[in-house]
């Protein structure tokens, strides 16, 4: 079991409270997830030279006490680059101005326990181990801002319960994948992929979605196409919810083995696996309330 | 007969059930409303009592799962299991609902009057479904007894390993599973159909619905099939 919510702003207004907004949507889905919890947001895109990369440094020996400002300094020492850094405690928004491969190379040679969450001009990443509350609280997901972001709590049933190994998942940049379900061929999708080139770091089934379906869109999928051939490839169970800069999109298996329920509004569409983390959104009583039917695609524009 | 509000915004779910498993039965309080459900799990389930329950808003998990003589209404729409297992009594969903609606319920009457998700009245032992809309795939699968009124469509495999359940659906179905047929209305199925839309409040012609029921060529295994079902 697991927990998806998502939340797609129309009123630009309301993007200054994106993050309040979620916060009671992700916690509503707490029993669902309670080992993790996490979730991508997007934003208004950086310069088209420039990059941002989330990164998370728990898996470090300093953990939450590792030295960003310091990191930042190795960077111009080593590439010359000049990186912000916005820092929250073991997570961190790198931003840049060269090739995002260049510096996660350095970064995977020079600090390889800090695990690289995101990389792009329009995402930031958050996700850790530990109930939705105390993640939320943890990185001030309350003051996040933003047009639409994907959301998810964890209970493991395929991998360890670990920060890496929680969910939202990403690949290539601006992508991001929540999953409420179990794939039966993530072994065959790592196996069709890894000869490609494209290289894994854990174990977990949906990670091979994600970058199954960001390897298409990287060929020149369209969305709608990459996800018609999510629904030939990927077996199992699933609900999938996916971000990219401008578009949320659902999908659920055939069967529609796990729950999804969307609200719409004049100023929002909300998504989240079940009613009860919808029911506190402001006029959801008015909303256009559904169920998004299996083996369809839906795709909502920010 | 007094009324009662339960507030499920203020008030924990426990308690509504509570009064419902004891209280109710002293007959007193013919009426309940509870607001604010919010899509709490669970809510009005083993009721065992002739008392009117109705939950103002949208129902999670489970709603009326077990119901017994009482007469649960949902205005908004039902979670995964709404009427699972009922014995009798009503469950009447005003919304839609989602997957496995009226799963093995054994008597009574559920009506939905939106659409049903998947796995509508699987394996259903004896009650009666009304749906408003259209059903979800793999519905009325090993259904056993009772009938399912579809006033709209019906997914794929609809009846599959049906047993001695009786469907009937107004618009197209887009599969029938194994040893599930379509039969001719007689007179009977045309008066039980108008009986049961009557019950629902739903208006449509009871003529213009088809019938669907077992094959029965999977009731005893035949060595010679070689597995062609």
């Amino acid at each position: 079991m697991c927990g998806i919510v998502g939340l797609l702003v129309k009123t630009p207004a309301l993007r200054e409270q994106l993050g309040e907004l979620m916060v009671p949507m992700l916690i509503g889905m707490t029993e669902r997830g309670p080992d993790s919890a996490g979730l991508a947001v997007f934003g208004t895109p950086l310069a088209e030279n420039e990059r941002k990369i989330s990164l998370y440094s728990g898996l470090t020996d300093d953990g939450a006490d590792f030295n960003w400002l310091g990191l930042t300094h190795e960077l111009k020492g080593h590439l010359g680059v000049t990186a912000a850094v916005e820092p929250k405690g073991n997570h961190a928004i790198l931003t840049f101005d060269i090739a995002p491969a260049v510096v996660k190379r350095w970064i995977k040679e020079h600090h390889p326990k800090l695990h690289i969450l995101s990389t792009g001009r329009s995402i930031d990443l958050y996700k850790d181990i530990g109930t939705p509350a105390e993640v939320a609280s943890r990185y001030g997901f309350a003051g996040l801002t933003g047009s639409h972001l994907v959301g998810h709590t964890r209970m493991a049933t395929e991998s360890a319960v670990t920060p890496d190994r929680a969910h939202p998942f990403t690949a290539g940049e601006d992508f991001c994948l929540v999953h409420n379900g179990s794939l039966s061929n993530p072994n065959g999708i790592r196996r069709m992929l890894e000869p490609r080139g494209i290289t894994f770091e854990t174990d977990n089934d949906t990670e091979a979605a994600c970058r199954f379906l960001e390897w298409r869109l990287r060929e020149g999928d369209d969305l709608e196409t990459a996800l018609q051939k999510g629904f030939e490839e990927l077996d199992g169970f699933y609900t999938f919810l996916m971000g990219t800069p401008d578009k949320l999109a659902l999908i659920r298996d055939p069967f529609a083995c796990k729950p999804a329920v969307v609200a719409e509004t004049d100023d929002y569409v909300a998504i989240a696996s079940e009613f009860r983390s919808l029911a506190h959104l402001p006029g959801i009583k008015h909303a256009t309330v559904f169920e998004p039917a299996p083996e369809e695609m839906y795709v909502w524009n920010a | 007969m007094e009324r009662l509000t339960f507030d499920l915004a203020a008030q924990p779910l426990r308690e509504l059930n509570t009064f419902l498993h004891t209280g109710a039965k002293e007959g007193k309080v013919g009426h309940v409303t509870v607001l604010n459900p919010d899509g709490a799990h669970n809510i009005a389930v083993g009721l065992d009592c002739p008392i009117e329950v109705e939950v103002v808003g949208h129902a999670g998990y489970y709603a009326g799962g077990m119901n017994k003589t009482a007469t649960v209404t949902i205005t908004g729409s039902a979670g995964t299991g709404v009427a699972e297992n009922m014995m009798s009594g009503k469950v009447h969903v005003k919304g839609f609902a989602s997957n496995g609606a009226g799963a093995s319920a054994h008597g009574g009457l559920l009506v939905i009057e939106g659409d049903a998700g998947l796995r509508c009245g699987i394996s259903l032992k004896g009650g009666n479904i009304v749906v408003g809309g259209s059903v979800g795939s793999f519905s009325a699968f090993m259904a056993q007894a009772g009938r399912m009124v579809i006033c709209g469509n019906a997914g794929d495999a609809l009846g599959d390993s049906l047993y001695e359940a009786v469907l009937y659906v107004k618009g197209s179905v887009k599969s029938l599973g194994a040893d599930a047929q379509f039969e001719p209305m007689s007179d009977e199925d045309v008066s039980i159909v108008a009986s049961l839309l009557d019950q629902a409040g739903l208006d449509h012609n009871a003529q213009d619905f088809k019938r669907i029921a077992s094959k029965r060529s999977l009731y005893h295994w035949n060595a010679d099939a070689n597995q062609e079902y």
